[in-house]
C-alpha cells in the first residue's frame, strides 16, 4: 500500500505545531497502524530527519498507552486501540490525518505524545481500596452477587487511554472517571470509601481542567473497551447519594 | 453542601437539570392553558382571570401567580447561570480544534447552547409582549388576553419569532429531558429507550401545542 500521511509535528510543549505531509510506500495491509508509523520513522531516521514521537507500550490492546486521533476518530475508524488497528482498514492511496489527543488537561509534550498524568491524579484521589496486603484472601470470604461482579468487571476493563477525553467536544473525563468509580463502588471491597471516592475523584477531575458532560455520547462511541454512556449516569447517582450523605441525609 | 454542589461540574449540571425540569413542568401546564384559546374569548379570558384567583381564599388575589413567577425567575436565573459557567469551562477544556473535522453529536445536542440563548431572548420578548404589554403591537388591553394574542399573531414578526422559538424549544427539550434523567441518575440501560421516546413525545407535543395558537390565528380559526 502507498499512503499519504498528514501528521501533527510539534517540537515541544511550548512550540507551535503544524501538520506535515509524508508519503509512505510498501505498507502491508497486515501491519498495525503503529508498525506503519515505525516504517515511516525508519525512513525519517535514515534520511537524517527527526522521527515522529508517539506513545505505545504493550501493542496488544491492554495497556492504554497508545493514542492518536486518526481521520478525526480517537483510535481510528475501528472500535479498538490504535495498536490493534490494522492497515487493512484503509485503502491503497488514502490520505490519513494523524493528530494527538486534544484537551487542555492533556498538553502535547511532543508531536503525537500528550501528558496524561491528570488521569493518574484522578486515580490517586480515590481510585483504590483500603485492604490489608499479603497473600490473596480466601475467594469465598467476601461474596459478591453475580450482577455486581459483572458490573464491576465491565468497568474494570477501562485501560485509561483517554480516547473518551479526546473524542468529547468538551474535553471531559467523565467516562474514564465513571468507569473507575463504578468499578470499585459496587464491590464490598470498595464500600468503606464509597462516598469519598466519588466526591474526591470528581473534584480532582474538575481541578485538572477537564470540561463537563453534555451527554453528547462521543466518548462511549470512541471507547475501545466499550464502556457505555450510562456509566456516567451511574456515577452521577453515586455523586448525588454521597453529597446527600455528606450533608447528613440518608 | 450548597457550596460543594455549586463548585462541582456534576453539581452545576444538577442545578441545570432541576431548574430545567421545573421549567418543563410549567410549560406543560402553560400549553394546556393556551389551547383554551380554541374555545373562544369567553373561556380563554375566564381562564386567565382564574389564574389570578388560584388558592383563594387561603391566598390573596394574585399571590399564587406571583409565587409561580418567583419560582420561574429563580429557575431561569439558575439555569442560565450554570449553563453559562459550564459552557465557558467546556470551551476552555478543548481550546484547539482537530484539523480533521467531522460532525459530532446530534443536531439537538449541538444546538443546546444557541438554542438556549434563543429561548432566553424569547422569554424576555414574550413577557414584554403579552404580560406587561410594553412591546405589544397595537393597544395592549389588560384583562383581555384573547385579543392581545390575536393582535400579536396578526403581525408577521410575531409569528416568525414565536414559531422559531418553539422549534428551538422542541430541540432543547428533546436533548434536555433525556439529559436531565442522566444527570439526576434515573436513567439506566433498560430505561433508555423509554426515556428517549418520552423526550421526543414531550418535545413534539409542546412544540405542536404552542405552535397551534399562531397557526390558528393565521388561518382565521382564532380571530
Ligand atoms: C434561559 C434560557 C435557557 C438557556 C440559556 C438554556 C441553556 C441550556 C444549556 C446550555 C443546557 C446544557 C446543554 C447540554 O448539556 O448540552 C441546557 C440543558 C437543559 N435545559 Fe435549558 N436553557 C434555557 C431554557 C430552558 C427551558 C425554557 C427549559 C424548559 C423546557 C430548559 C430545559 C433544559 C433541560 C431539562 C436541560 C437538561 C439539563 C441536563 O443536561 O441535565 N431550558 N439548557
Ligand atoms: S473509558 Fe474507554 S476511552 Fe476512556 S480511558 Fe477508559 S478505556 Fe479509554
Ligand atoms: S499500546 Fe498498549 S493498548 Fe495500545
Amino acid at each position: 500500500m502507498k499512503l499519504t500521511l498528514r501528521v501533527w509535528r510539534q517540537k515541544n510543549a511550548g512550540a507551535e505545531g503544524a501538520m506535515s505531509t509524508y508519503e509512505v510506500d510498501g505498507i502491508s495491509p497486515d501491519m498495525s497502524f503503529l508498525e506503519m508509523l515505525d516504517v515511516l520513522n525508519e525512513r525519517l531516521i535514515l534520511a537524517g530527519e527527526e522521527p515522529v514521537a508517539f506513545d505505545h507500550d504493550c501493542r496488544e490492546g491492554i495497556c492504554g498507552a497508545c493514542s492518536l486521533v486518526i481521520n478525526g476518530d480517537a483510535h481510528g475508524p475501528e472500535r479498538t486501540t490504535t495498536c490493534q488497528l490494522h492497515m487493512r482498514s484503509f485503502r491503497d492511496g488514502d490520505t490519513i490525518d494523524v493528530e494527538p489527543w486534544r484537551a487542555s488537561a492533556f498538553p502535547v509534550i511532543k508531536d503525537l505524545v500528550v501528558d496524561r498524568s491528570a488521569f493518574d491524579r484522578i486515580i490517586q484521589a480515590g481510585g483504590y481500596v483500603t485492604a490489608p496486603t499479603g497473600s490473596a484472601p480466601e475467594a469465598h470470604a467476601t461474596p459478591v452477587p453475580k450482577a455486581d461482579a459483572d458490573f464491576a468487571f465491565e468497568h474494570a476493563e477501562c485501560i485509561g487511554c483517554g480516547a473518551c477525553v479526546a473524542a468529547c467536544p468538551n474535553g471531559a473525563a467523565m467516562l474514564f472517571t465513571s468507569a473507575k468509580v463504578n468499578h470499585l463502588n459496587v464491590l464490598p471491597q470498595g464500600a468503606p470509601e464509597r462516598e469519598t471516592r466519588v466526591l474526591d475523584m470528581v473534584a480532582q477531575m474538575d481541578a485538572e481542567g477537564f470540561g463537563g458532560c453534555t451527554l453528547a455520547g462521543e466518548c462511549a462511541t470512541a471507547c475501545p473497551k466499550g464502556i457505555p454512556l450510562v456509566s456516567i449516569t451511574s456515577m452521577n447517582k453515586e455523586w448525588l447519594r454521597a453529597t446527600r450523605k455528606a450533608a447528613g441525609g440518608r | 453542601m450548597a457550596r460543594t454542589v455549586w463548585d462541582s461540574t456534576v453539581g452545576k449540571k444538577t442545578v441545570m437539570a432541576v431548574s430545567g425540569v421545573i421549567m418543563l413542568l410549567y410549560l406543560v401546564a402553560h400549553v394546556i392553558g393556551n389551547l383554551k384559546i380554541f374555545f373562544g374569548a369567553g373561556e380563554f379570558n375566564h381562564y386567565a382571570h382564574w389564574l389570578r384567583t388560584v388558592g383563594e381564599p387561603f391566598m390573596h388575589y394574585e399571590w399564587t401567580l406571583w409565587l409561580v413567577r418567583i419560582v420561574l425567575v429563580a429557575a431561569v436565573a439558575a439555569h442560565a447561570t450554570s449553563a453559562y459557567q459550564l459552557s465557558r469551562r467546556d470551551l476552555r477544556a478543548r481550546p484547539s480544534k482537530y484539523v480533521h473535522k467531522k460532525p459530532r453529536a446530534s443536531y439537538a445536542t449541538r444546538t443546546m447552547r444557541w438554542g438556549g440563548v434563543i429561548l432566553g431572548l424569547f422569554v424576555v420578548w414574550h413577557i414584554l409582549d403579552l404580560t406587561t404589554g410594553t412591546a405589544h403591537p397595537g393597544g395592549f388591553q389588560e384583562g383581555h388576553p384573547y385579543q392581545n394574542v390575536v393582535d400579536t399573531f396578526s403581525t408577521w414578526y410575531g409569528n416568525v419569532v414565536y414559531i422559531v422559538a418553539m422549534l428551538a424549544l422542541g430541540l432543547h427539550v428533546r436533548h434536555g429531558f433525556w439529559s436531565a434523567a442522566q444527570t439526576l441518575g434515573v436513567g439506566s440501560r433498560t430505561r433508555d429507550r423509554a426515556l428517549k421516546t418520552l423526550a421526543n413525545v414531550l418535545a413534539l407535543l409542546l412544540t405542536a401545542g404552542f405552535v397551534a395558537v399562531p397557526v390558528g390565528v393565521m388561518t382565521g380559526v382564532v380571530s
